[in-house]
């Protein structure tokens, strides 16, 4: 059985007397998108934040690769191979576009501590900085700062800094979110394309686009994983139905 | 000057080259005019801007507001006075577990002025950076004002009345007792510090210290642990401002306690603010118009810090480049 990217085993995380995360247990393979949706104030964030290391679970562990991460910091996950988006775009936005991917990809490659030569002058991360930006359709926003972006083509640079870091898992938190029909399309596709070189978390509320791609979905609501699955297994769900899809899927 | 200018537009580039230009023809000229006092002037711009050129790393680039920075100033100041203090003396500093004189020496007193400073600016950092925001400018201040204190309370070294430094420390080659010889010491080393910031700020280590003063959150998402980052940059800007201050004992020839005090925190804030906050060349045009003013105004009238007052306000509300952003246009992106 192959190993699995991320592993969550009966994560539980408690403020005062409401459970945020209740005992969750979840798993994401190689090449697959796996998709965790709920209703606001399911604990999504809550979870969101164990996984990447902002917050420290109360109860629980969470595996990386094999190993246990649940006390390593937000920078030791991402060079383990976690990379993410935010649902609020989050950038340097004084630099340029390509400026914060060549950031990301010193990040990966040496590290913050290099004192002397200017990050600019070096000229193979910037083709591959370049490399990057194409991929994702911003090569000609390049030397643009970020504050003069639109807003899709700020989502888009959030994708593309989490590429930078070549993840072995990705984690998207919304990653739909305002960007049109059109937008979402071409997302859609890219995401699809992308799950064979990184398994990919996927948290949406466009339900078109998950039951478009994901491979498994886990609900989760008040905190607890109540049914997970693949798309149709969800969709017939009673209870699932009850909790959350409402009447509008039936 | 093709380094100065790598970091920085072309027309910001001018700007800087003038300023230094000036900085260096005033004393120059005062020097074919026989006016001493002006190149002692010049020296006190040069001395002072050096140690806002190591605050503006940490608040201009690393958006660190110390209000503690006169702890590296004052501390630099005592190192050169101690050390001449027991060279004078011919007692020792300290006795166990080995001998230490005293020494008149820049080159011995300079590199123990940097290790002194680094360790207490490390020991700062890594509580005060545990905070941020206000916090952290009260946290710096209460550090510069401990040691503050401290300083007070040592009557060794003169406590309340600070230490005179009754022979500038010595230079090997040149006198440094030569005002001119002294002010090319202090224009070297801005000129030195300047370089070496100009270096930082465009190299990786730099980018990701900019980038953790706009958004922490994407600098770790990136890899990056913010901490160690501004750590370090903490370190260097108080080693550089440390640097300052024992440069600024030996011009005046006195180190007191008032080189510790959080008005002078605030002077060297002021130079920054003044200057534009992140421009390469900010404090060294903030601490001119600041040391104009003082001999200007100061000479006509007690009360010349309201004008000061009044020109920190229009720079803070109108020019939010300083004056730097007034002569050179917005900050480049890159």
């Amino acid at each position: 059985m192959t190993e699995p990217l991320l592993e969550l085993k009966k994560l539980s995380k408690a403020f005062g007397a409401v459970k945020a995360s209740d005992a969750v247990d979840l798993t994401l393979f190689p090449g697959e998108i796996h998709a965790l949706i709920g209703p606001n104030g399911a604990g999504k964030s809550t979870l969101i934040a164990q996984v990447t290391g902002w917050m420290k679970p109360d109860a629980g562990e969470v595996r990386l690769l094999g190993r246990d991460a649940s006390h390593l910091s937000v920078a030791a996950r991402a060079k383990l191979g976690l990379g993410r988006s935010f649902q609020v775009s989050s950038l340097a936005q004084g630099f340029s576009a390509l400026a914060n991917v060549m950031l990301a990809l010193q990040a990966r490659d040496g590290g913050a501590f290099r004192f002397w030569a200017p990050l600019r002058g070096n000229a193979a991360l910037r083709e591959e900085a370049l490399g990057v930006l194409a991929r994702i359709g911003l090569a000609d926003r390049a030397d643009l700062p970020v504050s003069a972006l639109s807003h899709g083509e700020r989502r888009l640079l959030e994708m593309a800094l989490a590429l930078a870091l070549r993840p072995k898992l990705l984690l998207l938190d919304e990653p739909m979110a305002g960007l049109g029909p059109e937008g979402t399309r071409n997302l859609t596709a890219f995401l699809r394309e992308l799950k064979n070189e990184a398994g990919i978390l996927l948290i949406e509320h466009d339900m078109d686009a998950v039951f478009a791609l994901a491979d498994r979905i886990s609900v989760l609501v008040y905190g607890r994983v109540i049914a997970s699955g693949t798309a149709d297994e969800i969709r017939q769900s009673a209870a699932v139905r009850e909790a959350y899809l409402g009447d509008a899927l039936c | 000057m093709p380094a100065f200018l790598a970091s920085v537009s072309s027309r910001e580039g001018m700007v800087n080259a003038v300023l230094a230009g000036l900085l260096l023809a005033a004393p120059l000229i005062a020097f074919t005019l026989d006016e001493p006092f002006y190149i002692s002037l010049a020296t006190r711009v040069a001395i002072l801007a050096l140690a806002g050129v190591g605050l503006n790393l940490a608040l201009g680039y690393g958006g660190m507001v110390s209000f503690g920075h006169a702890a590296f100033f004052g501390l630099g100041g005592y190192v050169a006075g101690i050390a001449a203090f027991h060279a004078f003396d011919g007692s020792d500093f300290i006795v166990w577990p080995l001998t230490l004189g005293g020494t008149d020496q820049l080159l011995i007193i300079w590199p123990l002025t940097v290790l002194v400073v680094a360790v207490v600016a490390f020991a700062i950092g890594v509580i005060s950076l545990r905070t941020s925001g206000v916090y952290f400018i009260m946290i710096t201040l209460a550090f510069a004002q401990m040691i503050y204190y401290l300083a007070i309370s040592i009557p060794t070294y003169g406590g309340e009345d600070g230490l005179a430094i009754y022979l500038r420390n010595q230079l090997p080659l040149g006198d440094s007792n030569d005002p001119l010889t002294f002010f090319f010491v202090c224009y070297g080393m801005l000129l030195l510090a300047l370089f070496v910031s100009s270096r930082l700020v465009a190299s990786p280590f730099g980018v990701a210290l900019q980038c953790a003063r706009m958004n922490e959150v994407r600098l770790a998402t990136m890899g990056i642990a913010p901490f160690p980052v501004k750590l370090t940059a903490f370190v260097i800007s108080g080693v550089i401002t440390g640097i300052a201050g024992a440069l600024f004992a030996d011009l005046n020839g006195f180190v007191g306690p008032s080189m510790l005090s959080w008005h002078r925190s605030g002077e060297i804030m002021i130079f920054v603010i003044l200057g534009g906050v992140g421009r390469l060349f900010g404090p060294l045009a903030g601490a001119a118009l600041f040391i104009l003013l003082e001999s200007l105004i100061g000479g006509m009238t007690d009360r010349w810090q309201l004008f000061l007052g009044a020109i920190l306000l229009g720079v803070v509300l109108f020019a939010r480049g300083g004056l730097i952003g007034l002569l050179a246009g917005r900050a480049r992106h890159d």
